[in-house]
């Protein structure tokens, strides 16, 4: 009995003393990380624990904990937008002086990458966090549909051109009212599962897809945060009209608060043809389809530039934490090539140049070529320190004007303009 | 005995002090405290979330901001329009069901039984399986509906027209059961000899209605209208779950906005004297709702 005191006691000591706590989203690439972890866990001794929070939770749990000091995570794989609050109230450490102690280059890692998940200010070489999530938002269609040549031929007398990866937007917009209430074997289908959510980031991350696509930029370049006539300009306006018109054309009924998982749940069971998504989501979507028959993949069509909505996420070490030295400790390992391709291998999405440069990457999986070509294109939406302040009016304001139909898409956005004013000017920023 | 012992020499004073101190202490630090601290930060510029930055003061300021901002009335209107018709409807369908329900007949009690089960449900989960039942391509709502009459298909939370009743309607269906029990126990306070007596001077049955059962019943119906109100003043819950105050700002009740003021845009200072308000007009509705139900059982 005594023994087993002894050794339950030493257990825990040694436990808290070589053990961290990572916090992420709970979804699909948390379980190839915290599989991917048990080598460090096997090389370093020290336990890993994870805390996932589902998605609709995450900013606000993190945010709350950060915002409060908490010493809950010693490692936080934060979202993008995030790294100005990080950066500015203190969150995060600075970790240059760790990377050139360990010799870890930021140049190893795909450019478009470490600007958006590693800098702040924008453009700087400060560095508050290593790329640990490349991702993008790209789309998935049913491609058993699309190689039917029933289907094709009604396609192509109606369009004049084959069902295929869309090359733009229209082409997006006439397949999917395409599929828009047709009948596929006895069942009813629709046109794509595209991002409506309300509550977080939803529809903010879908209709800057389109936005993106159609040039928009949310300020000046010349003038920082000057953004009239920029963030409402007439091919912005385009883009949320038509992002509106996708969802009244070939959206399937009821979806109207639908973000990842929904959109996700809409093309597994069959509703849809396509479906907006995270590239994140690509591998267990391709898991279910081994031979590759059914599920094609492709980035963000172009329409007047090449563009795609940044998503994804860097890893960083928490300041309040109290086993920073083991926390940096972990981001060495996660930053070693051999880990890094272990990531991909497993369903991570790496950022090290020697796994996305490798010649075997573009063919290593049917999505690797696509997520190759939207990092290339990537856009990401503010990620001043305020950026939950700039969402929120953002994702009401579309969501009123795409889902509920109210008023007009300039009206829309020049409310937007208007709250961002606003928090610019609390900010200090205009 | 041992109590005894201790208790004595304690004047009857201090030990009802010993008694309520607890609770007293509880409620000052609970809710008196934030209460003096949220009434402070309302007349500053404070965010929470702005680590190393000092809270300034700026007089009246944030209560003019939320008074002139018209989403802000936009909200109140959704939330009073919200409780208009869920009061309204619990008290109708909850009386009646009620006055069924004080009938003697088979199956009385496992029908009761049945009725007050959505009430024992977390608001959350009723939030979340009633997504479901709306859902316009499997959802049950729409089956029932369709069945009586073909509307085809329709999104209630997805609508703005339709919205505010998605939410309208869950918390019917939730809380009528409540407003049922409340004025059950009305019911069957009311002495019999009443009704024997009406009898006697052939009162007709709606004449028995109005002039003894509402009457009677009223205090007991108006207490549990006060509670439902208050409930739906700071409703959240099943509303965030259900439509999280969509379409765009169709369900967005004032506490939804002023949880995302406060703890998503962490305008702590602004928030304040917005929940102020809120507090303010609630005690204030309360209070005058209290004393006109006084008069009506004193009546």
């Amino acid at each position: 009995m005594i023994l087993l005191f002894v050794s339950l006691f030493s257990f825990s000591v040694n436990s808290n003393a070589k053990s961290i706590t990572l916090g992420w989203a709970a979804w699909d690439p948390a379980n190839a990380l915290q599989e991917l972890t048990k080598e460090f866990t096997a090389e370093t001794g020290i336990d890993v624990n994870f805390e996932f929070v589902p998605w609709p939770n995450f900013a606000d749990r993190m945010l709350n904990e950060l915002n409060n000091k908490g010493k809950t995570f010693d490692l936080l794989i934060g979202d993008s937008q995030w790294i100005g609050a990080g950066a500015v109230y203190g969150h995060y450490v600075k970790l240059n002086d760790f990377f050139d102690k360990e010799g870890i280059s930021m140049n190893d890692f795909s450019p478009a990458t470490v600007y958006a998940y590693s800098t702040w200010p924008k453009g700087s070489e400060n560095y508050y966090a290593l790329p640990a999530m490349g991702d993008a938002l790209a789309w998935a269609y049913r491609k058993d549909w699309f190689d039917r040549p029933e289907l094709n031929s009604e396609f192509k007398k109606k369009h004049g051109y084959d069902l295929g990866v869309p090359a733009n937007w229209n082409q997006l917009h006439d397949m999917c009212s395409f599929f828009q209430g047709r009948e596929i074997d006895g069942q009813k289908r629709y046109g794509a599962a595209i991002n409506t959510e309300r509550g977080s980031e939803g529809i903010t991350m879908g209709v800057t897809a389109a936005m993106y696509a159609w040039g928009m930029e949310y300020e000046n370049p010349n003038k920082p945060y000057d953004m009239e006539g920029f963030f409402n300009s007439p091919q912005a306006v385009e883009a949320v009209e038509f992002y509106r018109k996708l969802y009244e054309d070939c959206a399937p009924p009821g979806h109207s608060d639908a973000y990842m998982v929904a959109n996700l749940d809409a093309y597994k069971s069959g509703q849809v043809a396509f479906q907006m998504n995270w590239y994140a989501f690509w591998p267990g979507v391709s898991k279910e389809d081994s031979d590759g028959r059914v599920s094609g993949f492709f980035a963000n069509p172009k329409q007047n530039v090449a563009a795609a909505t940044l998503g994804g996420q860097g890893i960083s070490v928490v300041k309040y934490s109290d086993k920073q030295d083991l926390a940096l400790e972990y981001i060495k390992w996660f930053a070693r090539p051999d880990v890094q391709q272990k990531w991909w291998d497993l369903g991570g999405y790496s950022c090290h140049n020697d796994v996305l440069n490798s010649p075997s990457f573009p063919t290593s999986t049917v999505y690797a070529q696509g997520f190759l070509d939207s990092m290339g294109i990537v856009k990401d939406f503010w990620q001043e320190p305020t950026f939950v302040e700039l969402m929120l009016p953002m994702q009401e304001a579309i969501h009123d004007y795409v889902v509920n139909g109210k008023g007009t898409a300039k009206g829309a956005l020049d409310k937007i303009i208007e709250e961002w004013v606003e928090v610019f000017e609390a900010d200090g920023k205009l | 005995m041992s109590v005894k012992k201790k208790f004595k020499g304690l004047s009857d004073k201090a030990v009802a002090w010993l008694f309520i101190g607890p609770s007293v202490f509880l409620l000052l630090a609970i809710n008196i405290y934030p209460l003096i601290y949220a009434i402070r930060m309302s007349f500053t510029n404070f965010y929470a979330n702005k680590i190393g930055r000092e809270p300034q003061f700026v007089g009246l300021k944030n209560y003019i901001k939320v008074l002139n901002k018209e989403a802000i009335w936009e909200k109140m209107q959704v939330t009073a329009n919200f409780m208009f018709w869920t009061l309204l409807l619990q008290a109708v369908i909850g009386l009646g069901l009620a006055l069924l329900l004080n009938r003697k007949f088979k199956g009385n009690e496992l029908l009761t039984t049945l009725i007050v089960l959505p009430m024992m449900l977390s608001p959350a989960v009723v939030g979340v399986f009633w997504t479901y039942l709306y859902n316009p391509q499997v959802g049950l709502f729409n089956y029932v509906i369709n069945f009586f009459h073909d509307f085809g298909s329709f999104d209630m939370i997805g609508s703005s027209v339709l919205a505010p009743w998605s939410i309208v309607i869950v918390d019917t269906w939730m809380w009528t059961p409540f407003t049922m029990l409340i004025c059950l126990a009305g019911l069957r306070s009311v002495p019999n000899y009443l009704y024997e007596a009406a009898e006697v001077d052939r009162a007709s049955k709606w004449q028995q209605f109005i002039y003894i059962t509402l009457p009677s019943v009223l205090p007991f119906l108006l207490l549990a209208l006060l509670f439902r109100g208050i409930e739906n003043f700071k409703m959240f819950d099943m509303v965030v779950e259900l439509t999280s105050g969509g379409p765009g700002s169709a369900t967005e009740l004032a506490s939804i906005n002023l949880k995302r003021e406060a703890f998503e845009k962490w305008k702590t200072g602004y928030s304040s004297a917005f929940a102020v308000i809120l507090f303010v007009t609630i005690f204030g509705f309360g209070n005058v709702y209290v004393k006109v139900m006084n008069k009506i059982k004193e009546r």
